[in-house]
């Protein structure tokens, strides 16, 4: 069974990689590619599905590339958490790309271009796996360049002007972010002599505290940029909006959630319980309300959902800050509800966007009438992310509050209290959006002003075209109600899900299991090692 | 550990170089920051390698493993030097294209935020035009036609190039 198990987990990254190829020889077919990209990822997906349940049967996979053992090889590590964020981005990933292949049909491949849209897209996926199954630092940084430079890629897709402009910003960001990784991991690499998640989890207590709070404030640095925590979040709204829309519900599912998750495992592996999670809870907090502050100041629903994006970030930031498993299942619940509610908002920001020619609810409005399917699939992923019961966000809400709550000091009880008005925030500026563009009718655009338009900050023209409202293929508006149902499917199974985010949480309370699952015989001695090879 | 002190000198160069360039709201400076800043990575990730020994092949199985060079940094080391080459290849082909289609060599303010300062600066005020908003970066009182200020910027182009 585990050894079945292990041969899965290199496939998740071999077949988009695979995939990746195969569709740039057949880039002159855009249905070959559009046929290879989707079972791909399809498979991709079922995999994901039974690594999870294989997991969570019979615990964490560790596979040692090549055969090598533990420290000296590559090892890939699937625990519940790497497990479950493998399905759900696969679920993300090809909900996201069954949308693009709808708006690429209608669009004459305009908005995904030529034939480098899907190769480049395999290889955001295979990227986006790599991170989740890596189990040392390095394999880490080698799966965020390989999903950062396909993102590039994607992000000035076309080359339009503005996407350059959001583009260069970027990439800037980007490359600043993975150098400081690389800095952070050759002083890991010098101050305890190995990459391995586990050995350094061994080692760490060894050396001295102030040295272990120098590597954890670089590796947190350079996560934070990647997971847009505040103040290192600037660089988030202003890029993410003008992508394409599929690109930008992609992106905004997943990549900073993969921020998020590197975080995770450096919270609880390598460095569990320090003396910086109040300041980590802190930042949590600005992060929850400088978000939702700005989404409430904007006027584009692109970038009211950019802001929002940010201020959810604060949650998952608070429930590893907490450092009891409690906090961490929270967290990784609330990971998988954002990844799915936050694309399919996107997602139906793009419908919008064909239905009424613009994203900006100061000049759409009147699309309860004229688009009541679009305004049902923004209207359920809305109010989820709102936190209104029964929906998966206030699930996640409620059992972060939970594990605040039972921290029991003042500091707990004033983000407690921050929370839950950034979640009143969001629900405002989000029923803002409802309001204008979908409740309003198309007659009151034309007048213009509506009290709630007031301090609203519009873009300049140049940003925000006004194209054509066009017709929207039923590709489109399929997969989008896919994305909502199973946002719905997180609400209607979140007992056995929870589950599974409780179990995952245990899990990572204290390094202690993810070093027995890599080193079941302790850890494995230099000499031992030559020894055995000059055996062979 | 001891360590090259001529490496040590030689990194904290670069990247202080290295950052003071990528400061600058120049792209093409920003890129080569950039360029110095991951060569000086790369020092820093051979510098953890410790000090240098004998080739790390196992020739002779009776030697002493420390007296051997450490050799994962240099492996470590090859895959950042070929992800740095690719991603500049890209930032190069980024800031050609935004020379092509703007003419601005420049990391631009986003044109929301610009919206937003101009707003909080000119609330009692008449509203901005949105040419004034998509003009911020241009020095003050440079108030020229567009095709003049086309030629001043190639001509700044060419002497960069």
């Amino acid at each position: 069974m585990i050894d079945l198990l292990g041969a899965l987990v290199p496939l998740t990254v071999i077949i988009p990689l695979f995939a990746a190829g195969l569709t740039l020889v057949v880039g002159r077919r855009p249905r070959a590619q559009r046929i290879i990209a989707v079972i791909a990822l399809a498979v991709v997906l079922a995999i994901g599905v039974a690594l999870l349940l294989g997991v969570d049967d019979a615990g964490t996979v560790v596979v040692e590339v090549g055969s090598w053992p533990a420290p000296f090889g590559i090892v890939l590590v699937v625990d519940r958490l790497s497990a479950l964020m493998v399905v759900v981005s696969a679920i993300v990933l090809l909900a996201v790309l069954v949308f693009s292949i709808g708006q690429g049909l209608a669009d004459g491949d305009d908005e995904t271009p030529v034939s480098i849209y899907y190769p480049t897209y395999l290889i955001l996926t295979a990227g986006v796996m790599i991170a989740f199954i890596a189990g040392d630092l390095f394999n880490l940084y080698v799966g965020f360049e390989v999903l950062l430079v396909a993102s590039y890629v994607l992000i000035t897709l076309g080359g339009t002007e503005s996407r350059i402009r959001a583009g260069v910003t970027y990439v800037v960001v980007s490359l600043v972010s993975s150098l400081l990784f690389l800095a952070s991991i050759a002083m890991v690499y010098g101050a305890l002599g190995t990459v391995n998640l586990a050995q350094i989890a061994i080692r760490i207590q060894d050396i001295p505290v102030d040295t272990q709070i120098v590597l954890h404030v670089m590796l947190l640095v350079a996560f934070g940029i990647k997971a847009a925590v505040f103040p290192l979040s600037f660089w988030l709204p202003d890029s993410y909006p003008s992508a394409p829309a599929p690109v930008t519900a992609a992106f905004a599912g997943l990549l900073t959630k993969i921020g998020v998750y590197a975080i995770i495992r450096v919270e609880t592996v390598i460095f569990p319980g320090t003396e910086l999670n109040p300041a980590l809870m802190i930042l949590a907090l600005l992060t929850m309300v400088v978000g939702a502050l700005g989404a409430v100041a904007q006027a584009d629903i692109k970038r009211i959902l950019s802001f929002t994006l940010v201020s959810h970030i604060g949650y998952m930031i608070l429930g590893v800050a907490l450092g009891t498993a409690e906090g961490t299942a929270a967290a990784v619940y609330y990971i998988a509800h954002h990844i799915v509610v936050q694309t399919t908002l996107f997602l139906a920001a793009g419908l919008i966007e064909r239905e009424a020619g613009s994203t900006s609810i100061s000049r759409i409005g009147g699309l309860l009438a004229s688009a009541p399917l679009v305004a049902l699939l923004f209207f359920i992923p809305a109010l989820n992310l709102g936190g209104i019961p029964p929906f998966s966000g206030f699930i996640g809400k409620l059992a972060l509050f939970q594990a605040t709550a039972e921290q029991g000091d003042a500091l707990a009880y004033i983000l407690l209290g921050g929370g839950a008005l950034v979640s009143l925030l969001t629900l405002y500026a989000l029923v803002r959006v409802w309001n204008l563009a979908f409740w309003r009718g198309a007659d009151e655009v034309e007048r213009g002003s509506s009290r709630l338009l007031k301090h609203v900050n519009e873009a300049p023209l140049s940003t925000s075209t006004v194209s054509e409202a066009r017709t929207t293929p039923r590709l489109m508006t399929a997969s989008t109600a896919g994305m909502v149902i199973v946002s719905v499917a997180l609400t209607v199974f979140a007992g056995p899900l929870y589950g599974i985010a409780e179990r995952a949480g245990e899990n990572l309370d204290g390094p202690d299991r993810y070093v027995l699952s890599v080193f079941p015989q302790g850890e494995p001695s230099i000499d031992r090692v030559i020894e055995g090879v000059l055996e062979q | 550990m001891t360590i090259n002190l001529t490496l040590v000198i030689v990194m904290a160069v670069l990247y202080a170089c290295g950052i003071y360039l990528m400061l600058e709201r120049s792209l093409t400076r920003v890129v080569l920051g950039f360029l110095l800043v991951g060569n000086a990575t790369n020092l820093l990730i051979i510098l953890m390698a410790g000090p240098t020994g004998i080739a790390p092949i196992v020739e002779d199985p009776a030697a002493d493993p420390s007296q051997y060079t450490d050799p994962l940094p240099q492996a470590l080391l090859l895959t950042a030097i070929v992800i740095t080459f690719a991603v500049s290849a890209f930032m190069l082909a980024l800031i050609y294209r935004s020379w092509r289609l703007a003419n601005a060599d420049d990391v631009s303010d986003d044109a929301d935020d610009v919206a937003l300062r101009e707003r909080a600066e000119s609330v009692l005020l008449e509203e901005t035009s949105p040419d004034e908003a998509t003009t911020e970066f241009l020095p003050d009182g440079l108030d020229v036609d567009p095709a003049s200020l086309d030629e001043a910027q190639g001509r700044q182009g060419g002497e960069r190039a």
